[in-house]
């Protein structure tokens, strides 16, 4: 039984008097898919963020492979290896697509020392290669040459994630990978999203909103409500706590074509 | 290989650049050796420029530039122009460093108004020193050549063949530098600041490096325009020196080195020519060309030619 | 004691200064996003003006009262018209472009500007003394005061009072603020975003073309006067916050009784000090004293 990727241990946030995270204790195994649901302001992103390091925890401990990284900075803990994408894109417009990978690939490979900018050149065969690597991965390279301001949401974000990918990190963050997407596109997306990063043995927790695509794809589900965790289990059970569907999904009930639809 | 022909077309250029003052009049040669050395100072705003930062405020590395190689060579002796031309731009390299821990935490608007009132700052403090001259300025000792002391047009040839291979020499680094993770970065920083800090990069760290980068070549610059005119004094701190500088960079476009100085020559001699002409109507002009610019260029500045080059200097090895 | 209060009055004087050149320049920046050098050519354009108006009226054994309006109505009627020129001219060709490119062509009609002065009133400098010395002095135990000081500051206190009564309890006062907190939503809701564009520049250059006009007797009307009082003006908008009038004026103050001090203790200081200020204010409210930043959302 080995170590887990992410263990946490009673977490906690305050601003002042407001308390946006506590007793957050949860351990999660490498390569697991873990889905994180719960309204807005229940705390996903503050528990998100302290994690990525970029808010430090009043409370509590946060391990990433067995080491301490409560508190570092947000750009060591990415160097160390955790990434995380975006609700909105964060791309860079003026550049195509390839050149946008680009970027990230050539970020990710210089070093973080005093002049490593500087002495590193941008364009090496390396994050070239990485960067066609990742297009074709997460089925954008055919929009290789487009320009990133002007593409399709969700092109965008397989860009973005995509991104957080280049620097070849063990844990990946998702905010909400599919808002804005329309429900035809929503499963699709998902599923490249999935492939490629199981494909890369990432280990991911994505926040959603849309319970079926959690259900669907996850295997395992944190449900937050009050800066807490108030089920953590497989979908299945998660979802059929009667406190889940009480404060954050609503009754589920079944269609007539037996499938489970929330009401 | 169109590299190879653009390096053969750049060393071209250069050496008819340099044999041509054996034939060309003495103010002439002048006026070139100024336009290059101001060229440096223009090359460090496109430095930033890239990266989405105007700053209003170059002639502050160009005036310590300046007044550092007046101030060693009265209290030295030091004579020597290439030592004197580094240890302005050091001078300022250093005044930058400093002041970019402060700098490097603006953008835009703020970025422009901090960096004019720090230049403005070291004007008020010159103006009101009697020992530095006050508005007078004072006068740059002639400087020599690695022992050799020209006097007359040889003198002028000398200075100008010194500016020529430090620009071309600048030239190259700045280019290689373009070509770096931290050169090459300048558009995703301009253009998405925060994605750049979320893949592990520090924006502070990059823009501060920009800003060394071009306060070495604006107190370079500045240190060869008071070894060609023979003068400092505290308007080279003026922000209307800034605003000059930002002109150049406006109409050669913010993308590559090579329009740094051919602009600022062509700024220089449309200068020299104005004031000789029409010196009531030379602000006027620069005025319209600086609109005329602005509005049929739909895209804004810069970006039109930017993209392109950007493309291109960061091509494959 | 006496130099306290010396300072004070100075202080207060060129600070009156200050804020009517400054609150033009933050009332264009705050509703239309643009640092407009050109407000240096209103003040500029004032100034010229007003020694114009001043050269006919005075020492013809006119009422001087007639003398102060002539001047201020001139100065204000050619800020009006440079006002409405730029602004349907040049400024609404580059609506919606990056803020930076804005200010490079409010940079551009400055340098225009400049020659056009010279062009219509020459090179050479012109005295506009006489309404100084018509207001007269009045004595305050050892200190002799100037009447068109005291003046000044009561114009500056009146401006003050009145933007700030306009801004909160007029209609257009209101359209102005909603303005400036944000374009969009406001456009959003009817608000013809156009037309208060041409207004609030044509209110700033009005106002800048009165701070010229004021100051003219005070200095020597001639050329780069404009150049100057850009920076200040700036160096003030900054320091206060752009966009806020309470800024400008908290700026003026600060800046004014700072030089203020310097000239009367530190004299070799008196221009650093400006800037120094500037300087130190944003290093710690980096948007300037009474402005918040705008969070990034993502």
């Amino acid at each position: 039984m080995s170590a887990p990727i992410l263990s946490v241990r009673d977490l906690g946030k305050r601003f002042g008097s407001m308390v946006a995270a506590r007793d957050i204790t949860v351990s999660v195994p490498a390569h697991q898919t873990v889905g994180v649901i719960g309204s807005n302001g229940a705390g996903k992103t503050t528990f998100i963020n302290m994690i990525t390091g970029h808010l430090r925890p009043t409370r509590g401990t946060i391990d990433f492979e067995g080491r301490d990284i409560t508190g570092l900075p947000s750009r060591r803990i990415t160097a160390m290896g955790v990434s995380r994408s975006f609700q909105v894109p964060q791309i860079f417009p003026s550049l195509t697509v390839f050149e946008n990978m680009c970027a990230a690939a050539a970020i990710c490979r210089a070093p973080k020392n005093f002049l490593g900018h500087v002495r590193t050149p941008f364009r090496s065969r390396e994050s070239v290669a990485e960067a066609d690597t990742l297009l074709e991965l997460f089925q954008i390279a055919r929009y290789r040459d487009t320009l990133a301001v002007t593409l399709p949401q969700g092109v965008r974000k397989l860009l973005d994630i995509g991104m957080a990918v280049a620097g070849a990190p063990r844990l990946l963050l998702l905010d909400e990978p599919t808002s804005g997407i329309s429900i035809e596109e929503k499963f699709n997306l998902m599923q490249v999203i999935m492939s490629a990063l199981r494909h890369r043995k990432i280990t991911v927790l994505f926040v959603e909103h849309d319970m079926e695509i959690v259900e669907r794809f996850a295997q395992r589900v944190l449900a937050f409500y009050d800066g807490t965790v108030i089920a953590d289990g497989t979908p299945a059970e998660t979802l059929a706590d009667a406190r889940v569907q009480a404060l954050i999904s609503g009754p589920r009930a079944r269609g007539a074509s037996g499938a489970v639809v929330h009401v | 290989m169109a590299k190879q022909g653009r390096i053969a077309a750049s060393s071209a250029l250069l050496a008819a650049a340099a044999v041509a003052a054996l034939v060309l009049p003495g103010w002439m040669i002048s006026l070139a050796t100024i336009a290059f050395a101001n060229g440096l100072v223009v090359l460090g705003l496109i430095v930033l420029w890239r990266a989405g930062l105007v700053s209003f405020g170059q002639a502050l590395y160009y005036c310590i530039g300046a007044y550092a190689v007046a101030l060693v060579g009265r209290w030295t002796g030091m004579t020597d122009a290439l030592v004197l031309a580094l240890i302005g731009g050091g001078s300022a390299g250093l005044v930058a460093f400093g002041v970019g821990f402060l700098l490097a935490r603006y953008r835009e608007i703020f970025f422009a108004m901090l960096s004019l009132a720090l230049s403005m700052i070291l004007y008020g403090l010159l103006v009101k020193t009697e020992s530095l001259g006050s508005t007078d300025g004072f006068s740059v000792i002639a400087p020599t050549f690695f022992g050799y002391a020209p006097h007359q047009q040889a003198l002028l040839v000398a200075l100008y063949w010194l500016v020529l291979a430090i620009c071309a020499v600048a030239a190259l680094l700045v280019g290689a530098y373009f070509r770096s993770v931290g050169g090459a970065l300048a558009i995703p920083l301009r253009d998405n600041e925060i994605r750049v800090e979320f893949l592990g990069m520090s924006a502070s760290r990059l823009i501060h490096t920009k800003l060394v980068i071009s306060g070495l070549l604006g107190g370079m610059g500045g240190a060869l325009a008071a070894l060609a005119v023979g003068h400092v004094d505290p308007n080279m701190s003026y922000w209307t020196t800034s605003g000059e500088f930002v002109f150049i960079t406006i109409l050669a476009g913010a993308g590559s080195v090579v329009p740094a100085f051919v602009g600022s020559l062509a700024f220089e001699s449309v200068r020299s020519f104005a004031f000789a002409m029409l010196p009531q109507l030379w602000q006027m002009l620069l005025g319209s060309v600086l609109l005329l610019t602005i509005l049929f260029l739909p895209q804004g500045l810069g970006s039109l030619i930017m993209r392109p080059r950007w493309r291109r200097d960061a091509e494959a090895p | 004691m006496l130099t306290a209060f010396a300072i004070l009055v100075d202080g207060l004087v060129y600070a009156a200064y200050l804020f009517i050149v400054a609150i033009g320049l933050t009332l264009i920046f705050g509703v239309m996003k643009i640092l407009n050098v050109a407000h240096g050519s209103f003040y500029t354009f004032g100034a010229y003006g007003a020694a114009t108006a001043v050269g006919i009226y005075f020492d013809r054994g006119l009422p001087d009262a007639g003398g102060f309006l002539l001047m201020v109505l001139f100065a204000m009627t050619l800020g009006l018209a440079l006002g409405l020129i730029l602004e349907r001219g040049i400024m609404r060709l580059v609506y919606g472009k990056d803020e930076v490119v804005m200010v490079l062509v409010t940079y551009a009609a400055f340098l225009i500007l400049e020659d056009i002065v010279i062009l219509v009133w020459g090179p050479g400098s012109y005295a506009t003394y006489q309404p100084l010395l018509a207001a007269g002095n009045i004595e305050v135990g050892e200190l002799i005061l100037s009447n068109y000081d005291l003046g000044l500051i009561m114009v500056a206190a009146l401006l003050a009072a009145a933007s700030y009564w306009a801004l909160k309890f007029t209609r257009y006062g209101r359209l102005l603020t909603a303005v400036i907190f944000d374009r969009e939503t406001a456009a959003a809701f009817g608000i013809n975003v156009k037309v208060v564009y041409t207004v609030t520049f044509v209110i700033g250059a009005v106002l800048g073309a009165l701070g010229g006009a004021i100051m003219a007797p005070k200095i020597a009307v001639t050329l780069g006067i404009g150049v100057e009082v850009i920076v200040l003006a700036f160096a003030v908008v900054a320091i206060g916050g752009m966009g806020s009038i309470e800024g400008a004026l908290a700026g003026a103050l600060i800046v004014g009784i700072c030089r203020a001090a310097a000239v009367h203790l530190v004299p070799q200081v008196e221009l650093f000090v400006i800037y120094g200020v500037m300087a130190l204010v944003l290093l710690i409210r980096p948007y300037g004293l009474f402005v918040r930043a705008q969070p990034r959302k993502i």
